[in-house]
């Protein structure tokens, strides 16, 4: 798994400066239009070939025959529900360390975000390895069936969605001045979990659904950890389609696309509409 | 005044909010890279040795280790570069304002793109049978004759750009809107052309920002596995590949010097986000 | 009149639809301290970025020492500005960003090390040439970027609010010091700012600006004295304004809830009308006084500011606001008192035109 980056939630809008002279202008449009070159052309030609499948003619055949490949769907929605269990199991835990951490140790904040960087010092390929080593022999035997690997999976997972999920909370928590809002509701005579579950959560919502589809974007298409521990998902499926098929693959690229788009175009609604408030 | 709960002060109450992640990373993150860590140390016999990592530098570990440095600087350097003028040209450049949300929703959908995704787009642009390969031996010039491949050094190096020219324009753009609007009056005030600003304001105040983003992006790609397994099959020698064939238990009949080449790789990826920490936190100082 | 060293002809700034600056017209003359004074958004920064060249007027003139700048780059213009936010370069030490002018103008290193030396004399912080400006506080920063805008000698010094980040007693210090500095150099200088106490207490003229328009240009003791606006009066300073019914227009004699007093002069209006009679805290005291106006009231507040001693007295439905020198021997009054209060003629007066 590479880096990938959520854009921050609550960002401070660009600044206005002013425009700057001609000669600029143009060499920003040089640059803008040969990048969008580099990046467009790969995806147009995917679109183009996906649409090839049947001889002569355009149509959405190759797509017809993806969605009627009866592994497609199980790998699709057995990569949804890790997704959607990884994404809680990281918010159940980061959310109240980062406010414990913000708010009763913030001594330990170093460590805390020491720790939620080692995905990155550790990547994917490493980890994998790791786990199945320490998880393939007694006493910690779990990776014997599919179910108990599945397990070790969907927390990997969880554990790699630290870095994003921490930065995002955190992000989210400094924005809503976590400190003042909390003594406020001392004040006030609120007991801890309401003001965990009233004053807390409501404001986190944006980075919370943030964190969250970032670490769905991650997790749905992912391929190392599950091609090493013989998982069933769609990262895995994906890799054998372009083995096997010709044009099925293409169209399953166009997919791929088409949900990580979704799912940032949602974080970039999200984080657009709290601005207003 | 109130009975207000707050939550324990002192005592071992304290850390009951933050256990589940001290355990969970125990679990996940930590003892499983102290166990590679400890593993990789041991030897065939079963005692301690450093003979694993001296194998390192047997041909096909330096081969891969090579290609892997290789790719991951040209990455780095070409992807930071072409990053940094893009994030120049949507925040500075005198683009209309909507292209600049355009450029960072698309970077975090690019960034993301890697992997299967990402490696089947190119086969189909410069593979073989490619848009773009057919499109060139239309105009007379055979890619692939030439020796272009798209399961090489080049090929990767150009699939990899794809999501690290993102990464860079993601995490520069803030540091670009750091640059006061003051400092460039200030500068022109007291007469200095653009040019005189940009070479000794604005790029020295940046060159912590880009140099660590590029040390980031050296990482991102060294430690990236999942795009160059999908577009090799896992026949190429590069780091990340040669650790997932150890797996697979293929390659190497020494476990423990698998364990060392991973290790190995944990060391540079640590080094660098060292590095990448310093920087940041080195510029953030000055661009607040 | 003779062009003066800075000149704004017919200054104009419009955004769109909106008229930023209207019409400004000014003579700066040679070693002069002009502040330009106003509220947020009354158009005086905008005037000033037209000074330095960041922005282009929409129609007008400005000339320095004759010469047309109107569409001038700013850094073709020998323009020193400081601005609100220092503006340091913070990759420079304290040195280099004073030297930056003259390295940019390719002087020597030896002429720019001794500049160096010299501005840092003028602000006395020869012991900070090392730092950075992360490393110093605020006053010192402010310093600093006097000292980069004088290094270069620049015919006309700008500064943009220049102390509005700064502690209220740093506030008081560094604004003595500028103007100090700005009277041993000798050099043109335009002040913006929105606290009337710093522009009365350093400027050779202020400039009051109320949305993109001048509203007065003159002296302090002037502006301050005699404000030609209900909006100069009651801008700069506290004013009183006390709406009185006009008894006899000739003599000046006006009657506050049924009180008389007498106003400086004749009143422009007709007997019966209703007016704004003016008059400054300042100018009234406890007590009766022979030849003085005396009005009767009660105390409604008393508020101690140290040095100054404000009271509020209510005459009927209106309030008078007093200031007296505070004194160790004086016995404040009690609200709810019965009040005298006094004030020569002289020292009220009624805005023509309301």
């Amino acid at each position: 798994m590479t880096i990938s980056t959520a854009p921050a939630p609550l960002a401070a809008e660009a600044p206005v400066t002013a425009a700057p002279p001609r000669g600029n202008r143009l060499g920003s449009w040089l640059i803008f239009v040969m990048v969008a070159l580099y990046f467009l052309v790969p995806l147009a030609a995917t679109f183009y070939w996906s649409l090839r499948a049947e001889k002569g003619v355009l149509s959405f055949e190759a797509y017809r025959r993806l969605f009627a490949d009866t592994n497609f769907l199980p790998a699709f929605t057995e990569s949804i529900v890790n997704a959607v269990i990884a994404i809680f199991l990281s918010l159940l835990i980061i959310v109240p360390t980062a406010y414990w951490v913000t708010l009763r140790l913030p001594w330990l904040r170093p460590v805390v975000e020491f720790i939620s960087l080692l995905p990155f010092v550790v990547p994917a390929v490493v980890l994998v390895f790791a786990l199945i080593r320490l998880y393939s022999r007694p006493p910690l035997l779990l990776t014997a069936t599919y179910g108990s690997s599945r397990v070790v999976l969907v927390c990997a997972y969880a554990a790699l969605s630290f870095p994003y999920m921490f930065r995002s909370v955190d992000n989210g928590l400094r924005a809503m001045d976590v400190r003042s809002l909390t003594e406020a509701a001392q004040g006030l005579g609120a007991n801890w979990a309401t003001i965990l579950v009233e004053v807390i959560f409501p404001n986190l919502r944006v980075a919370l659904l943030s964190g969250a589809l970032l670490t769905f974007a991650i997790v749905i298409g992912e391929l190392t950890i599950a091609l090493f521990m013989a998982q069933h998902t769609l990262g895995p499926y994906m890799a054998n389609l372009t083995r096997a098929k010709v044009y099925e693959p293409s169209a399953m690229a166009v997919v791929a696309f088409a949900i990580t788009w979704a799912a940032m175009g949602m974080i970039a609604y999200i984080s657009r509409e709290r601005k207003g408030t | 005044m109130g009975g207000a709960k707050r939550p324990p002060q002192s005592g071992l109450g304290q850390w009951f909010g933050v256990l589940p992640f001290f355990v969970f990373s125990g679990l996940f993150l930590i003892a499983p890279t102290l166990v590679l860590a400890y593993r990789s140390f041991e030897s065939l016999e079963g005692g301690l040795t450093l003979t694993n990592y001296r194998e390192l530098t047997t041909e096909l570990v330096l081969g891969a280790y090579g290609m892997s440095i290789r790719i991951s600087l040209t990455t780095a350097l070409l992807g930071g570069l072409i990053g940094f003028f893009l994030a120049w040209a949507v925040s500075l450049g005198g683009l209309p304002r909507p292209f600049r949300s355009i450029t960072t929703t698309f970077s975090g959908v690019a960034s993301n793109f890697a992997g299967v995704p990402l490696a089947a787009a190119f086969i189909f642009t410069l593979g073989r049978v490619g848009l773009v390969t057919a499109l060139f031996k239309l105009l007379g010039l055979d890619l692939y004759a030439e020796g272009f491949s798209l399961y090489s050094y080049l090929g990767l190096t150009l699939v990899y750009l794809y999501f690290q020219i993102p990464l860079m324009v993601l995490v520069i753009l803030p540091a670009l809107d750091g640059l006061k609007r003051d400092w460039r009056e200030a500068a022109e005030n007291l007469g200095a052309t653009p040019g005189q600003y940009w070479r000794h304001v604005a790029l020295p105040v940046l060159l912590p920002s880009i140099l660590g983003t590029m040390i980031l992006l050296f990482g991102n790609s060294f430690g990236a596995h999942a795009t160059a397994y999908a577009l090799t099959g896992g026949m190429f020698n590069l780091a990340t590949l040669l650790i997932g064939q150890q797996i697979s238990g293929d390659v190497l009949h020494n476990p423990g010097l698998g364990y060392a080449v991973a290790m190995g790789m944990v060391i540079i990826m640590g080094l660098s986000i060292l590095i990448y920490s310093i920087l940041q936190r080195r510029s953030e100082r000055w661009l607040g | 009149m003779s062009g003066g060293f800075l000149s704004l002809e017919g200054v104009r700034k419009e955004f769109g639809g909106t008229v930023a600056v209207d019409t400004f017209n000014l003579e700066v003359a040679a070693g002069e301290f002009v502040s330009f004074l106003g509220p947020s958004g009354c158009g005086k920064t905008t005037t000033l970025r037209m000074v330095a060249g960041f922005e282009p007027p929409s129609s007008g003139t400005i000339r320095l020492a004759g010469k047309d700048v109107t569409f001038a780059k700013p850094n073709e213009r020998n323009i020193g500005m400081v601005f609100q936010s220092y503006a340091l370069f913070p990759n420079m030490t304290v040195g280099r960003n004073v030297g930056f002018g003259l390295k940019v103008r390719g002087r020597p290193k030896d002429e720019i090390a001794s500049r160096v030396r010299e501005m840092l004399e003028l602000i006395q912080m020869q012991h900070l040439e090392k730092r950075y400006p992360y490393q110093l506080s605020g006053g010192q920063q402010q310093r600093v970027a006097l000292a980069r805008a004088l290094a270069i000698r620049p015919q006309v010094l700008l500064l943009d609010e220049p102390l509005s980040a700064l502690d209220a007693k740093i506030r008081v210090e560094l604004r003595s010091e500028i103007r100090r500095i700005q009277r041993e150099l000798q050099i043109t200088t335009v002040y913006v700012t929105h606290d009337q106490e710093e522009a009365l207490s350093i400027s050779d003229r202020i400039v009051v600006m109320s949305a993109g328009r001048m509203e007065q240009v003159g002296a302090p003791f002037e502006i301050y004295n005699y404000p030609k606006s209900a909006f100069v009066a009651s801008f700069v300073g506290t004013l009183n304004q006390l709406r009185c019914q006009v008894v006899d227009p000739a003599g000046g004699k006006l009657s506050l809830e049924g009180q008389t007093l007498l106003s400086n002069s004749p009143v422009s209006a007709a007997a019966g009308q209703q007016v704004l009679a003016m008059l400054r805290p300042e100018e009234l005291h406890f007590g009766a006084a022979d030849g003085e106006n005396r009005l009767d009231g009660e105390v409604l507040s008393v508020v101690f500011l140290g040095g100054v001693v404000r009271v509020q007295v209510g005459i009927g439905s209106s309030v008078l606001t007093l200031d007296a020198l505070n004194e160790r021997r004086l016995k404040l009054p009690k609200v709810g008192d019965r009040q005298t209060v006094s004030f020569p003629p002289h020292a009220c007066w009624v805005m023509a035109g309301i």
